[in-house]
Parts: structure tokens; C-alpha cells; sequence
């Protein structure tokens, strides 16, 4: 498979404080993956972990503080061009916000197609977005055009957001939360249409969230994120099926499922607050919550240990117990 | 006797096109001490009833029939003030959203103590040993009574409006999606929190939530509502282990599972119908894989079997004259 987004240790700080408490919020730090074509990535994390900074340094929306982005086979410079914009669009999570609420549904959709589709003539615009909405189900398309926003639920704005990131023949889509502000019966309709336009028409997707189960549900690979770190990544099913880092555990252990007994082995205390990383020391970020945690956590970054040759952790006793067997 | 018994409770949203029926004839009974959950779609109707329990509804929600008995005691027959005298000392109610809930401008502890000023004759010291007392419930340290609520985190925000509605050791707390705002591992604490507080302070829960999940584990009943009626209404593990309403089940197939083989889900195809013009019949028909003639054109009532209640021609046939 070839590759369609190359991420190598990209970091991103922000300063943050006044005069007196300057310091730095490293947000992103050294995270680096791969996205291929035809796939979907979910980026997994805690509000904090630094997922949603990553995809808006891949929308362009802030520069990196430091490290390079491969896009289509070329280093993606700080200004993007209205190529790459189209080549790689972005659905928010918010659908009550994202959309402009004074102008018909079809409005944004032409418009999109108007300024990345030089190849089609103005009469053809209209078929081709009739046909874009029909792709994401929100038929018939032609009706749908002439509605206003307010019209249409949450799960169908949504579903209007990725018709529009559709209209620039992207090739890969960057969803940030799409689902999280919708209701639970109308996610699972809009994760169906993710892996209806991955898989007929061959975009990749970035899906960011929080929820594990969704994340099985709709990405080939997912990439555990903690405290701007990548604590774990590796094919879906092997991180469900073995989750080797111990906050990936937490968060399989937290997922509220009706259909499992409520796991008693989570540590009480435990209040679920990532840390804010500002002017960190080395050593592992997620050892104040871990239940592994010893001495060298607190002072070493941790090493990555290769599970196998899709799936590893960046934890010193995941690194232990491997190095036992 | 029960703590709560809502009968028959109808709410009306005035509308353009005439009054949409938000909750229709709502039937309720909670215990003392028991956990009831409330779960359905937005519009479904849950937060207004939730609002019609407390007597909070504004223009243009008008409450248009039934009753609420509390202790004995029907609210909506109620004066403004005798109301004023029970709200938060009786029932509290936590917000859905605490960022907004909470005052931006007054500190964790002005707040509280403005509730209890509110409601009790407290002095200054007893104020401040209550608040301090709460925070410590919910695990929050009492400096933090002076700290404004942007610096709080969103987990111990909505914590803290679950101390707030402790202060007055109220015998019933409402709590409309407190855990919607909150990441997994948070929503999993907060829910424990809760269920800590109410096995030790013994007070009675209605927890309104879009997420059937996040209850699964606490609840002792659970209704499910579908546009403005309970469907089904029956001990959480009766509702989870042997859903007969469709709607029900639909719900149950929504979300996905890290259990098991990966399987397609399809959730519930449509949408829920128009509260001013509702269809007749079964309002949920039109969504329903198994729907047949009777449900299009006669209603069906909630019928209670065995404690579990369900409101479906399928599971209580209908002889047509």
C-alpha cells in the first residue's frame, strides 16, 4: 500500500502564561506515524492527549514547532497551497457550528466544487452534487440542496460535512470528533458512511475520538495517544485483542459496555485527568496514574517495544515483560 | 409510598404551527433511595420532563395535564414560593453543562454559599464548614473553594455541581447528562462518585442520558422514551437482557462493542416524527423494521408485565373488533 501521509516527530508547543509563570504546553511531542491509502487511522485519546493539535497542524490551521509532514510524496511547507487544502479537507466536530446557517445546504457544496473542480462545468456542478450528498445518504440529494441547515438533524449535517470534504476529490480526510456531539443511535449511521467512502472511494481517513469502541468499529490501525505522546499503536485488532500499554488497559477497562460486568481492577482513585505538559522533564508522562509505575518511569522517557511488526508500546513494562519471554 | 409519582404528565412546546407535544402521558414512580435512568434521543423529550418534575418549565413549554407527588405533596399545585421553600432542600438538579452552569465570575465557594444562603438560615461558619464538607465528597480538595471554575477541569467542574446539589442533603437529585462533556476514564469516576454518594447518603437519582451505556452498570430502572412517551420501562438488566421494544433494541445495536468479532451495525434508519402533527398510531411505525397494519392506525399503551412495561403491539397484541 502506498504511502498517503508521512508524519515523522512532529511536536507542536504553545507558550502559555503571563508575564511571571511563562512557560511552554508541549501539546504534541515527537509523534510520528504513517497513513496509507485506502485506510482509516484513528488517533485515540483523553481531551488533553494532544489528538485534535495534531490534526490541526495537518489542516495547516498552525505550523509545527518542529519536525516534517509528507503529504502525496512532498514535504508540506507552512503555507499550504488551495491544492493541498482540497487534497486533504477537514470535518469538525461540531455540526451546529461548522456550517453557515444563512445560506442553503447546496451553497457551501458548489462553492466547494466551483474552487477545487476547475475540470467541470457550471452545469455539471449541480449533478455532481446531487450525487456527492447521495454518497454520504442524504437523498434525494436534489431536495436536500435547497434546505437551509436548520432543517437538517445533527447526524445529517454531519453527513453534509463529509460531502463537502468529498467535493475536492481529497485523499485523505481528517475527522475530528465527527460523532461525539451526536446522539449514540445516530453515530453509528454516520461510522457506516466512513467505511462506505474508504472503501468505495479508496480516501483515507484520520479519525480522531475518544470512544475505543468506535474507534474498532471503523480504523484498520489506531494510535494511542497520551499527554502528546503516541503511548501505543498497532492494527485494531491486535491493540483490542492485547492492549500492551497500561493506559491503553484504562481506557478498554472505562469503555462503558452493558454486554460486560463492570470491571472492578480499576485503580478507585483514579479521577481520569490527563496533565497539562508544560515544561516537562523526561521520563514517562502517564506514571502519576499508572498502576506499573517504578522508580525510572519518573525520570527516563520510556523505550518503544515492538510487539510485533504492526503493533507496539512506548512503556518500561511492556519493555520488561517482553524482555523476560 | 413512593418518594415521586408522576402521573399522566403532559408538557406542550407552543409552536408556529400550533402546540408540539413534548412529554405526553408520562407515568413515573421512584423510591426512596432508588436509581431511575432515562434514556432516549435528543427531542425525545427527556430533559423537559426532567424540567416538569422540578417545576422549572419556561414559555413556551406549558405543562398541560397530570400531576407530580412528592412526598405527598402534588408540585404543581404549588405556590411560586412554596415551590422557592423546596427547591435544592427537597430536589437539586445538575445541569448538563457545567461550564455553563456554574458562574464564571464567582468563586467554587461564593456559589455555594449563595445556594445556602438561598435556602438556609446558615451562619457564615456553618456555610463554610457545609461547602468545604461537600467538596471533600466529591473529592475535590477545598482549596479549591477558591478557585473560579475556568480553572477547574471539566471532570471536576461537573463534580463540583454534584456537591452543590448535595449541600442541602436533598432526597431526590436530578442529573441531566452531567457525563456528556467528559472523556471515558472521567465519565467512569463521576459515575462511580454517584453511586458511592447515593449508597452512603441514601438519596434518590433520575439520570437523563443520550448513552444507554454509561448507565448500564448503576441504574436499578430504566425508561426509555421515544418521542415525548416512556416505550419501555423495567429494571435495567430486564431492559438490557430482554428488550421487546424495537426501539429498544435498536438502541442496544447502536453502539459498538470491544467485545466479540467485529460486526457491521446499522442502527435505527430515519428519523423521529413531528411532535405537532404526530402520525397515527405508533409514533415509532414509521422507523420500525417490524411494523404491521394495527400500528398505523391505533396506538399502543404501555402494558405492564411482570414489572417490565412496553408500549408495542407486538409484544401486547391488540384484539380488532
Amino acid at each position: 500500500m502506498s504511502e498517503v501521509l508521512g508524519v515523522e516527530e512532529l511536536s507542536r508547543h504553545f507558550r502559555v502564561g503571563g508575564f511571571r509563570s511563562r512557560g511552554t504546553l508541549h501539546a504534541v511531542d515527537d509523534v510520528t506515524f504513517t497513513i496509507a491509502a485506502g485506510e482509516i487511522v484513528a488517533l485515540v485519546g483523553e481531551s488533553g492527549s494532544g489528538k485534535s493539535t495534531i490534526a490541526r497542524v495537518l489542516a495547516g490551521l498552525y505550523p509545527p514547532t518542529s519536525g516534517r509532514i509528507t503529504f502525496e510524496g512532498q514535504v508540506l511547507g507552512t503555507r499550504f497551497t488551495r491544492e493541498t487544502r482540497g487534497r486533504m479537507p477537514m470535518v469538525f466536530q461540531d455540526p451546529f457550528g461548522s456550517i453557515n446557517p444563512v445560506l442553503r445546504v447546496g451553497h457551501g457544496l458548489l462553492r466547494a466544487l466551483k474552487l477545487h473542480r476547475p475540470d467541470i462545468s457550471r452545469d455539471q456542478r449541480v449533478d455532481e452534487a446531487v450525487t456527492l450528498l447521495e454518497k454520504v445518504g442524504l437523498s434525494p440529494g436534489g431536495d436536500v440542496m435547497t434546505r437551509y441547515p436548520h432543517e437538517l438533524s445533527g447526524g445529517q449535517r454531519q453527513r453534509l460535512g463529509f460531502a463537502q470534504a468529498l467535493a475536492s476529490r481529497p485523499s485523505l480526510i481528517l475527522a475530528d470528533e465527527p460523532v461525539s456531539m451526536l446522539d449514540v443511535s445516530i453515530r453509528i449511521g454516520l461510522l457506516n458512511v466512513m467505511k462506505e467512502l474508504r472503501d468505495s472511494e479508496g480516501v483515507s481517513l484520520l479519525y480522531i475520538t475518544h470512544d475505543l469502541a468506535s474507534a474498532r468499529y471503523v480504523a484498520d490501525r489506531m494510535i494511542v495517544l497520551y499527554a502528546g505522546r503516541v503511548a501505543e499503536e498497532g492494527l485494531t485488532e491486535e491493540v483490542i485483542a492485547t492492549p500492551q500499554h497500561p493506559y491503553t488497559q484504562l481506557l478498554m477497562s472505562s469503555a462503558p459496555d452493558p454486554r460486560l460486568p463492570l470491571s472492578e481492577d480499576v485503580e478507585h482513585s483514579d479521577l481520569g485527568e490527563p496533565p497539562k505538559v508544560i515544561d516537562p522533564h523526561a521520563g514517562c508522562r502517564f506514571a502519576p496514574r499508572c498502576p506499573l509505575v517504578r522508580d525510572e518511569c519518573r525520570h527516563v522517557d520510556p523505550p518503544r517495544v515492538d510487539v510485533s511488526a504492526t503493533h507496539h508500546a512506548v512503556c518500561f513494562a511492556v519493555a520488561e515483560s517482553w524482555a523476560s519471554r | 409510598m413512593s418518594l415521586l409519582d408522576v402521573n399522566d404528565l403532559c408538557v406542550d412546546y407552543a409552536t408556529p404551527n400550533g402546540p408540539a407535544h413534548a412529554v405526553s402521558h408520562v407515568n413515573l414512580s421512584l423510591e426512596a433511595g432508588e436509581f431511575l435512568a432515562i434514556v432516549g434521543e435528543s427531542g425525545c423529550g427527556k430533559t423537559t420532563l426532567l424540567f416538569a418534575i422540578a417545576q422549572l418549565l419556561t414559555y413556551p413549554a406549558a405543562f398541560t395535564g397530570g400531576s407530580v407527588v412528592f412526598n405527598g405533596l402534588d408540585l404543581t399545585s404549588l405556590s411560586p414560593e412554596e415551590l422557592r421553600q423546596r427547591r435544592w432542600r427537597d430536589i437539586s438538579v445538575v445541569m448538563q453543562s457545567a461550564m455553563n452552569a456554574l458562574n464564571p465570575t464567582l468563586s467554587i465557594g461564593e456559589q455555594l454559599a449563595d445556594a445556602c444562603r438561598a435556602h438556609t438560615d446558615w451562619d457564615g461558619e456553618r456555610i463554610a464548614a457545609r461547602s468545604a464538607e461537600v467538596l471533600q465528597m466529591v473529592s475535590i480538595d477545598p482549596v479549591h473553594l477558591a478557585s473560579y471554575a475556568y480553572q477547574l477541569s471539566g471532570g471536576m467542574r461537573q463534580r463540583a455541581m454534584i456537591a452543590m446539589a448535595l449541600l442541602l442533603e436533598p432526597q431526590l437529585v436530578m442529573m441531566d447528562e452531567p457525563t456528556s462533556a467528559l472523556d471515558v476514564v472521567a465519565q467512569r469516576s463521576l459515575m462511580r462518585q454517584v453511586e458511592d454518594l447515593r449508597q452512603r447518603l441514601g438519596f434518590s437519582v433520575i439520570f437523563v442520558t443520550h448513552d444507554m451505556s454509561v448507565v448500564s452498570h448503576f441504574s436499578d430502572r430504566l425508561a426509555v422514551m421515544y418521542a415525548g412517551e416512556v416505550v419501555e420501562l423495567g429494571s435495567t438488566r430486564q431492559v438490557f437482557d430482554q428488550s421487546r421494544h424495537p426501539y429498544t433494541q435498536g438502541l442496544m445495536e447502536a453502539f459498538p462493542s470491544l467485545l466479540g468479532a467485529p460486526r457491521a451495525l446499522t442502527g435505527i434508519a430515519g428519523n423521529p416524527p413531528s411532535l405537532v402533527e404526530p402520525p397515527p398510531g405508533c409514533l415509532f411505525a414509521p422507523r420500525c423494521k417490524y411494523v404491521f397494519e394495527t400500528c398505523r392506525v391505533l396506538a399502543p399503551e404501555l402494558v405492564d408485565r411482570e414489572g417490565h412495561a412496553t408500549r408495542c403491539h407486538l409484544v401486547n397484541p391488540v384484539v380488532v373488533a
